[in-house]
């Protein structure tokens, strides 16, 4: 009886183990995986070349990325533009002025919008914004614009990071002790004047380590984004232009390419640099955001 | 700031009305009871049912796998790994970044991994895809639920004889309101996404039969719907984005409910 209790008890350990090595190797898994689908192209085409090129012709075997990463890069940078100013000043206000109801009823807000899935953001992109920025904001600017643009996209992307700026950013100023902000309001400092001295230099990386979470989010949106962006493959030059962010690129070519090697390492390339870049991001992110948390939780 | 916070809460409502106002009027009740019919696509009759029972379908058989793989996991890190150890931070930390890939990337390493396999696209190929997509999420929220228990209880089992395995069945008890709230937040975020069961599911008008058959889901039935030229299959998007607004709704609800409940009768 005894021996069985001691068996049951070291093969659960054992599992556990399996279990906890296979979760860590997941990440090099999916890293390594998609390294090998991307590697022939890699060879047959100069690295520099795939990423500056802006030359896309997927059947006669010319793979320029710059379009694509452009898309990405000024579709992400225009939502944070946008959700910036929101996240900072909401939540500074549930963090120093809001009452705590106000702020009880304000988390449910939060969750809800990081709830709600990307299909539903970009039906209400299409029907909202696009129509949006087709009759209303474009015409002021220039002659002629779809409404599927990168201003679109950039305006969903904004209200999807939203959420997940806000509950991080009231993390980090949860973080700064109270006796530093009494400190300052007691020498007579203005709440606001606490809040800029005080809790926003303070919190600066923290405030970093937020946006570079959430650009990283906003790189690897795919549904949402390319349901009101439009989709041709040019670079953008303007705000009111089409555009094509990689994650669009994946999911729609995804059914056609399997005819043809190199198109399909072509795509397995793009998702390998998504997957790099939000690794990246992520790592460092999180990085700082655990070394603050970590030194305030035993100061 | 008042008006930031205000300009927020009222995008949430805008968001949600608009999908209902344009929604209701397409919202019959042959849309949750019927598969597509001939010529659905076209404006003819036909529901969504083939994409619900598919999503259904999906989300549970990925549930299943990342709650089996989620609990000794996170049993592991917490109770048999010394508090400040290393391998403990470093697996959290990872959980962070796999938390952070995004869904697109999932879809192609599980696409990746179908063709090395040589599984079709199926019922299977989304429930494994999905399952990778929300472990993380379940992992951490476990996590960080389990890390507030009490460390009395555990060392008051242990004082008694009981083995560490015998100990986890205990307390795994004491975990269940966490648990939940882990598995419903893992649902909202499986079933609303789009871009892994891609290529993944595959799609079909059928409800699917077998693990190897092509499953539909809700968020690419909307999709593909929102991409025909009749209006009257866009209003029937509308109609389906409802069903799946509800269900998120329903689900976020419940997932606050058990998580204030578990704070209520934390020791």
């Amino acid at each position: 009886m005894r021996r069985l209790r001691v068996i049951k008890d070291k093969t659960a350990r054992y599992l556990m183990v399996l279990i906890a090595i296979f979760t860590l190797l997941l990440l090099l898994v999916i890293g390594i995986s998609l390294f090998l689908k991307a590697f022939p192209i890699m060879k047959e085409k100069n690295l520099w070349v795939l990423l500056s090129s802006s030359n896309w012709k997927p059947f006669k075997g010319d793979f320029g990325f710059l379009p694509f990463i452009l898309s990405t890069l000024y579709v992400s940078l225009i939502a944070i533009i946008i959700a910036l100013p929101f996240s900072i000043l909401t939540s500074i206000y549930l963090n120093s002025y809001a009452s705590r109801t106000v702020r009880r009823l304000f988390e449910p807000v939060i969750d809800l919008l990081s709830g709600i899935p990307p299909v539903i953001y970009g039906v209400w992109g299409t029907l909202t914004v696009v129509p949006l920025i087709a009759g209303k904001i474009a015409p002021r600017f220039v002659e002629f614009s779809t409404g599927y643009t990168v201003l679109a996209g950039g305006i969903v992307l904004a209200v999807m990071i939203i959420p997940l700026l806000i509950s991080i950013m009231v993390e980090v100023f949860r973080s700064i002790p109270q006796a530093m902000t009494d400190a300052s309001l007691s020498l007579g400092a203005t709440k606001w004047q606490t809040v800029k001295k005080v809790i926003l230099r303070k919190s600066f990386p923290g405030i970093i380590a937020a946006v570079v979470l959430a650009l990283s989010r906003a790189f690897g949106e795919t549904m949402a984004v390319l349901m009101v962006c439009g989709n041709i493959t040019q670079i953008p030059h303007s705000v009111f232009d089409a555009c094509y962010p990689l994650p669009a690129l994946i999911a729609n070519n995804y059914g056609e390419m399997l005819s043809m090697p190199s198109y399909e390492s072509a795509l397995m390339f793009s998702a390998f640099l998504l997957f790099i870049i939000v690794v990246l991001f992520n790592g460092l992110s999180r990085f700082t955001l655990n070394q603050i948390e970590k030194r305030y939780q035993f100061s | 700031m008042i008006l930031t916070a205000m300009i927020i809460l009222g995008v949430l409502v805008y968001i949600i009305g608009t999908v209902f106002y344009r929604g209701l009027p397409a919202l019959t009740l042959d849309m949750v009871t019927k598969v597509p019919g001939g010529g659905f696509y076209l404006g003819k009759e036909g529901g969504v049912l083939n994409a619900i029972i598919g999503s259904l379908y999906i989300i549970f058989g990925a549930l299943a796998i990342s709650t089996v793989i989620s609990v000794p996991l996170v049993m592991y890190i917490n109770f048999y790994l010394p508090a400040k150890s290393l391998f403990a931070s470093i697996i959290r930390f990872s959980l962070d970044i796999l938390f952070g890939v995004p869904s697109i990337v999932y879809g192609a390493f599980g696409f990746a991994l179908m063709i090395y396999l040589g599984i079709r696209a199926s019922l299977l190929g989304g429930i494994i895809t999905v399952a990778m997509l929300i472990m993380p999420l379940m992992m951490r929220s476990l996590d960080e639920v389990t890390r507030l228990l009490s460390r009395d209880l555990p060392d008051a089992l242990l004082s008694l004889g009981a083995t560490k395995y015998e100990m986890i069945k205990v307390i795994l008890k004491q975990l269940i309101p966490g648990l939940i709230t882990a598995i419903l937040l893992a649902i909202g975020r499986g079933i609303g996404d789009a871009a892994t069961v891609l290529f993944t599911a595959g799609y079909t008008d059928n409800i699917p039969d077998s693990l190897s058959s092509p499953a539909a889901t809700l968020p690419l039935s909307i999709f593909f719907q929102l991409g025909s030229p009749v209006e009257e299959v866009q209003n029937r998007a509308y109609a389906s984005a409802i069903i799946l607004t509800v269900m998120i709704l329903i689900l976020s609800f419940s997932a606050r409910y058990f998580s204030s409940k578990f704070s209520k009768h934390k020791i």
